[in-house]
């Protein structure tokens, strides 16, 4: 049976070019598991390297309008992609 | 950190400011050992015998249960004045009496602080546990739904009476997060951010959280069990130069962008514009604009800026 592992990568703003600010991985093997705080260094400098390095990327965030009067409030991280490894 | 006349200590400007831009500040180590050792003997109940009995994890709750019987932490009612929520002669009383974390509480929600909850967190050995689920680290998270205030805040005191080496799996917390409006656990899909850090450190230390930074507890994959206690403060008075008398008035011309000597260092304008290693290029701005608000605010100074950022976007004559 094939399995699908995830890694999600959050990136310095919205081009797949630019820096991972954030990521999770997630195993389609049960054996492994990804958790909160388990590696401090990313697994790629840049999004793009996930891709040369065989990921597929299948999602990422939409650019949305800021709502007048909330321009400036800050919250959740915004550009976040997902990819798979069928394996 | 310096002594006023009234022989209290107060946190300094450039204190102030690091919390303001950072969300944390450390003391380490400021708790003796015996004020230490006191509140180890005041949890109650502490037998570490508890995994040999049992697989269903009852004995977690049963702990808990035996502290709560045999603990000396008092009980206090939400809302009690941090001066009564502890009896003199306890341990937390003698905490909470320490010059230095008492100056630092004064000088962030004042002098009248209310108690708005407390609790002993236990973190066991991940060896005794028997289900796989629980040797998972917690997610990533910050203490509240949401909270729309954008000038008050409350404050975490995280004490730890015993040393946090690193393999015990010390709170994980993210620097420069405090302005980032979320709900709760909606970020735990953040397993990992550039710039996370991990609490390791001495007996004694206390960490005061500003109430919304973004945190998590790890794994402890020790064999002690770690011990962490926690106090959050609410203000009762708005939060303008509670640490100082000094009249703010920001008088200083700046040298334009980009074209300049660089910002002084160890500044105050230095120091809130500093970035983390996870800000987004745009949103990290943002971030930056909020911490400026937040120190107009507590300094009563309505002019301060660093680099333009707010004076640049109130320049409007419509």
């Amino acid at each position: 049976m094939k399995r699908q592992d995830i890694l999600i990568l959050y990136l310095s703003n919205s081009s797949l070019e630019s820096n991972v600010i954030g990521w999770a991985r997630h195993y389609g093997d049960k054996k492994k598991i990804g958790m909160p705080g388990d590696n401090d260094n990313p697994p790629y400098e840049r999004g793009i390297e996930a891709v040369h390095d065989g990921w597929r990327l299948f999602q990422s965030s939409q650019l949305e309008q800021h709502p007048r009067g909330d321009e400036y409030r800050t919250g959740y991280l915004k550009y976040e992609f997902f990819f798979e490894k069928i394996k | 950190m310096k002594k006023n006349k009234k022989n209290n200590f107060m946190l300094t400007d450039n204190q102030m400011a690091e919390f303001v831009s950072k969300g944390y500040l450390i003391f380490e180590n400021i708790i003796d050992d015996k004020t230490n050792k006191k509140f180890l003997n005041e949890i109650g109940h502490t037998s570490t015998s508890l995994n040999k009995k049992n697989t269903d994890q009852s004995w977690l709750a049963e702990h808990y249960n035996e502290i709560m019987k045999t603990s000396k932490i008092p009980l206090v009612k939400a809302g009690t004045s941090l001066k009564k929520a502890y009896r003199k002669k306890t341990a937390l009383n003698d905490v909470m009496s320490n010059p230095v974390l008492s100056g630092a509480i004064k000088s962030l929600v004042g002098d009248k602080p209310k108690l708005d909850h407390h609790f002993l967190h236990i973190t066991f050995p991940s060896e005794y546990y028997h289900d796989a689920n629980q040797k998972i680290s917690q997610g990533n998270h910050n203490d509240c739904v949401i909270d729309p205030r954008e000038k008050t805040f409350d404050i975490q005191l995280f004490y730890f009476p015993t040393a946090v080496e690193k393999n015990m799996g010390g709170t994980r917390y993210i620097p420069g997060s405090h302005f980032r409006m979320v709900n709760e656990y909606a970020i735990a899909r953040y397993h990992n951010i550039r710039g996370q850090k991990h609490v390791v450190c001495s007996a004694g230390t206390v960490i005061i959280f500003h109430h919304n930074i973004w945190h998590g507890a790890g794994i402890n994959n020790s064999k002690k069990i770690r011990y962490g206690f926690k106090i959050r403060l609410m203000p009762t008075q708005k939060q303008v130069k509670l640490w100082t008398k000094k009249t703010y008035k920001n008088n200083h011309k700046e040298e334009a962008l980009y074209w300049n000597r660089g910002v002084e260092k160890n500044s105050i304008k230095e120091i809130l514009q500093k970035t983390e290693p996870w800000f987004e290029a745009d949103s990290g701005r943002l971030d930056i604009l909020n911490r400026i608000r937040l120190w107009r605010h507590i300094t009563n100074d309505k002019n301060f800026d660093a680099a333009y950022w707010l004076t640049r976007i109130e320049n409007d004559y419509n």
